[in-house]
């Protein structure tokens, strides 16, 4: 199962690395993991996504509350939440297919954020599946370069992670 | 080249700080003064360039006392059986680069068994950092999986609540190593000084209280049981919580069982207890486990070598409390019915009061039929050898070392067969009292173990149960011994190979004996008088017993005596549970 962790923890120095190197010392699956501040620079707020039994989710979320750094952790997937991920992609825009592609990325709901003559620079935000289904859709032969954040999430309603 | 640790900084960084104008304290001095706040009385260590200034400060003072040894290694296991020994958080103290490398082992073993020690290690200045600078590791990445927390500090305003820090994580919560790295800058460097009362951390607060619900769960499931059983590791010993385990067995009437770690955390001699549980446990330790259908696990971690095939062990229905301090422990192998994140005290406390106050009483018939059981397994004997043998068998030297000393020593062991021996046959009826590398296996921690120890004690008597192998790799400590008069018995149960790799070889490698024979070894009484101690070999049976006995004799007691003791070669550990098979499929030594 695929379960998206959320944390904080102390804007400290290698907090990235105690993360990183718990989910390779212990073989955890790691799909993608998203870091930056928060509004108080002190803490850091990290995304995790990741798969595994439960006994297994259930275990890295135990490891990560043990490191002594972490101040909170929630998995998101175990209530209602939102997931957001944004992508980049250049791609070919020649032809017929400039046209294509911009109804393609309209239909995605992407913006085209720089122009040339032959490409179009598209960002485009949504769940990891909705991406996907983007590079889907086009044909893999224009597309020059993609770049991807991974997941960042936030709980539904009330639910929130907080200090 | 100018001399050690002159050049070790790049130009313009110049000791001229140390002549600051307030009269404030540099990081040298902030590090002293607040191991000796924290009332540390030894730090074992070894010096190197980036820890001069530190160096320097503790010649000035008299506070603790700084134990030199002969290997960094070595520096942090004695630091870690002065905890082991005493409770306290022991200290090392190694330099930058080659320091820190040598003293990962001591600190995955103490990691491993969750000891409180705190080490503090040197680094290159911190302009030098990342520059492949001499003599520069990055401690912090080398020793992050390793250590329960880690620290380079890296402003000398940040050292003292550091250093507060370091040892409140150590020693609180499940305990374990702290690694603080203080660059040679820091050292020199001046700030005000006022060692912290304490210092909040919003990211680390341990549970300590059991949850009152599932205490009353566990009380009443307790009560119901048919065949109850208690397990216990290391969390006894580590949360001094030996005597509420007494009370709680006592009143119930249940048998119980100590891991290697728990050892003394319930009275090896007392009829409840079955012994060790496990790999090398006894038969009925590991058929009470098997067959039991309430268990009471507290502060054990269901370890591989403990429970055997997971598998089989859940063929059997049972419901399972589990209490440690610890909830990443719980459920990690196996899943528990209830639960109880806690300290073992506080929780086995609580759970007395219940029990006190609960009108149910164990179920006395049902206890009847499950002792009469349980003797049943008990009277196989699983522990017994040939006591007529003209070789000098192992066990018998444990067992004379345990009369002699009337089973009131500080036992310290290494890894491997005499380890196991040393557990099976030195019978612990106090917590603290056996020390030894349970989770690493660390051969090499013997000597010293039992230097951490002897320092704390002085007058307690320490022995050293350890193999030919195993003893060489930190026999350099001798010399440490020396230095210090740190008289510690050492008893090399010496069958010239390494036994337990090569009962391994015999039983599942066709007795191919691949490299596990000890070539040329060293005459160890020579050895040990090279090195200013008393050396003795002994060869037959009967003079077993004497030899300890004058080894242990008022006239020896300022002395560090070597005892070698030519055992048989082909003697094996039983009850042995085979990887992969289950804890009741032991091979007994009957059965060969
Ligand atoms: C050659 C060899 C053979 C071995 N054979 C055996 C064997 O036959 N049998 C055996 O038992 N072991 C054996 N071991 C040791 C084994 O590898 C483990 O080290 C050991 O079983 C672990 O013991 P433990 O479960 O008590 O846990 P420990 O490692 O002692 O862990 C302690 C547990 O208690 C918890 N805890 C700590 N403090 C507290 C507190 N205050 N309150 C509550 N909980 C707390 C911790 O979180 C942890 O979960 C062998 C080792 C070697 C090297
Ligand atoms: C540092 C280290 N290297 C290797 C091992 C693997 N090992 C476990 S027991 C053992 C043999 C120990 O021999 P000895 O000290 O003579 O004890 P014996 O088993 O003969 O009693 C070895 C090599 C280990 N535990 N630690
Ligand atoms: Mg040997």
């Amino acid at each position: 199962m695929r379960h998206i962790i959320s944390l904080l923890m102390e804007n400290e120095a290698g907090a990235l690395s105690r993360v990183a190197g718990l989910f390779s010392a212990r073989a955890y699956n790691i799909e993608s993991l998203t870091v930056a501040p928060t509004e108080d620079a002190t803490l850091s707020r990290m995304t995790i996504v990741t798969t595994g039994s439960e006994d297994v989710i259930e275990q890295i979320t135990k490891q990560l509350n043990k490191l002594v750094d972490v101040i909170k952790v929630m998995d998101l997937t175990e209530g209602r939440h939102i997931e957001r991920e944004l992508m980049l992609l250049k791609v070919k825009a020649v032809g017929a297919g400039r046209e294509e592609m911009k109804r393609t990325a309209d239909i995605f709901r992407g913006r085209i954020i720089d122009v040339t003559d032959s490409t179009y620079t598209i960002e485009l935000t949504g769940t990891g599946s909705k991406l996907d289904a983007f590079l889907e859709a086009i044909d893999p032969a224009f597309i020059i370069e993609t770049v991807r954040t991974g997941a960042s999430g936030i709980g539904r309603g009330e639910r929130s992670l907080k200090v | 080249m100018t001399g050690v640790g002159q050049t070790d900084y790049p130009p313009g960084f110049t000791n001229d700080l140390i002549y600051c104008q307030f009269m404030e304290a540099t990081g040298a001095e902030i590090v002293v003064r607040s191991l000796a706040e924290e009332g540390v009385e030894f730090v074992f260590g070894y010096p190197g360039g980036a820890v001069l200034n530190i160096y320097d400060e503790i010649f000035k003072q008299d506070k603790f006392k700084h134990v030199l040894v002969r290997h960094e290694q070595a520096a942090v296991h004695a630091a870690d059986a002065y905890a082991r020994a005493t409770g306290r958080v022991g200290v090392a103290l190694v330099t930058s680069g080659p320091g820190v490398t040598n003293a990962v082992t001591g600190i995955a073993t103490a990691y491993m068994d969750s000891i409180p020690i705190v080490v503090v290690t040197g680094q290159v200045p911190t302009p030098a950092i990342g520059m492949d600078a001499f003599q520069e590791v990055d401690t912090v990445g080398i020793t992050r999986p390793c250590v329960k927390h880690n620290f380079l500090v890296k402003d000398v305003k940040d050292l003292a609540a550091t250093m507060k820090k370091a040892f409140i994580i150590a020693a609180t919560g499940r305990p374990g190593p702290v690694v603080v790295d203080v660059p040679k800058d820091v050292t020199y460097h001046t700030t005000d000084f006022e060692y912290p009362a304490t210092v909040e951390m919003r990211s680390y607060n341990p549970v300590v209280k059991g949850h009152s619900g599932q205490l009353k769960r566990a009380v009443q499931m307790l009560l119901e049981a048919k065949r109850p059983m208690i397990y216990t590791g290391g969390g006894v010993v580590l949360g001094n919580a030996a005597a509420q385990l007494v009370e709680v067995a006592r009143l119930l009437g249940f048998p119980v069982t100590n891991t290697l770690m728990g050892l003394g955390g319930y009275p090896a001699t007392d009829r409840q207890n079955l012994g060790m549980l496990g790999m090398h446990g006894t038969y009925e330790a590991n058929m009470a486990m098997q067959h039991c259908d309430v268990l009471l696990a507290v502060g054990a971690r269901f370890d591989d070598r403990v429970i055997g095939n997971p598998a089989h062990f859940a063929r059997e229905q049972r419901r399972i409390i589990h209490v440690d301090i610890d909830p990443s422990s719980i459920s990690k192998r196996v899943k528990v019915d209830v639960p109880i994140v806690g300290d073992v005290k506080n929780v086995l406390t609580e759970m007395l009061t219940l029990l006190k106050q609960a009108k149910d009483r164990p179920d006395a018939e049902a206890l009847t039929a499950w002792w009469t059981q349980i003797e049943l397994w008990r009277s196989k004997n699983c522990l017994k050898y040939n006591k007529q043998s003209p070789i000098i068998k192992p066990q018998y030297v444990v067992e004379k070392l345990w009369e002699v000393t009337k089973g009131e020593a500080y036992v310290t062991s290494d890894v491997g067969q005499h380890q196991m021996w040393a557990a099976q046959y030195y019978k612990f009826d106090q917590p603290r009292r056996w020390i030894n590398s349970g989770g690493l296996g660390t051969m090499g921690v013997g000597l010293p173990y039992a230097m951490g120890v002897q320092l704390a004690f002085p007058d307690a008597q320490v022995a050293c149960i350890t193999g030919e192998s195993s003893i060489q790799m930190n026999i350099q400590e001798l010399s440490t011994c020396k230095q210090y008069r740190i008289p510690v018995k050492v008893l090399t149960l010496n069958n010239r190979y390494m036994g337990m790799v090569r009962q391994w070889q015999e039983f599942f490698y066709g007795s191919r004996y691949a490299e596990s024979y000890m070539e040329s070894l060293p005459d160890f009484v020579k050895l040990a008088e090279a090195y200013g101690h008393v050396g003795m070999k002994i060869e037959k049976p009967e003079d077993v017993e004497a030899a300890i006995r004058e080894a242990f004799s008022p006239a020896l007691k300022e002395r560090m005596v070597f005892m070698d003791f030519q055992t048989d070669q082909t003697e094996n550990v039983f009850p042995m549970v085979e990887g992969g098979k289950g804890l009741s499929e032991m091979i007994l030594a009957e059965e060969l």
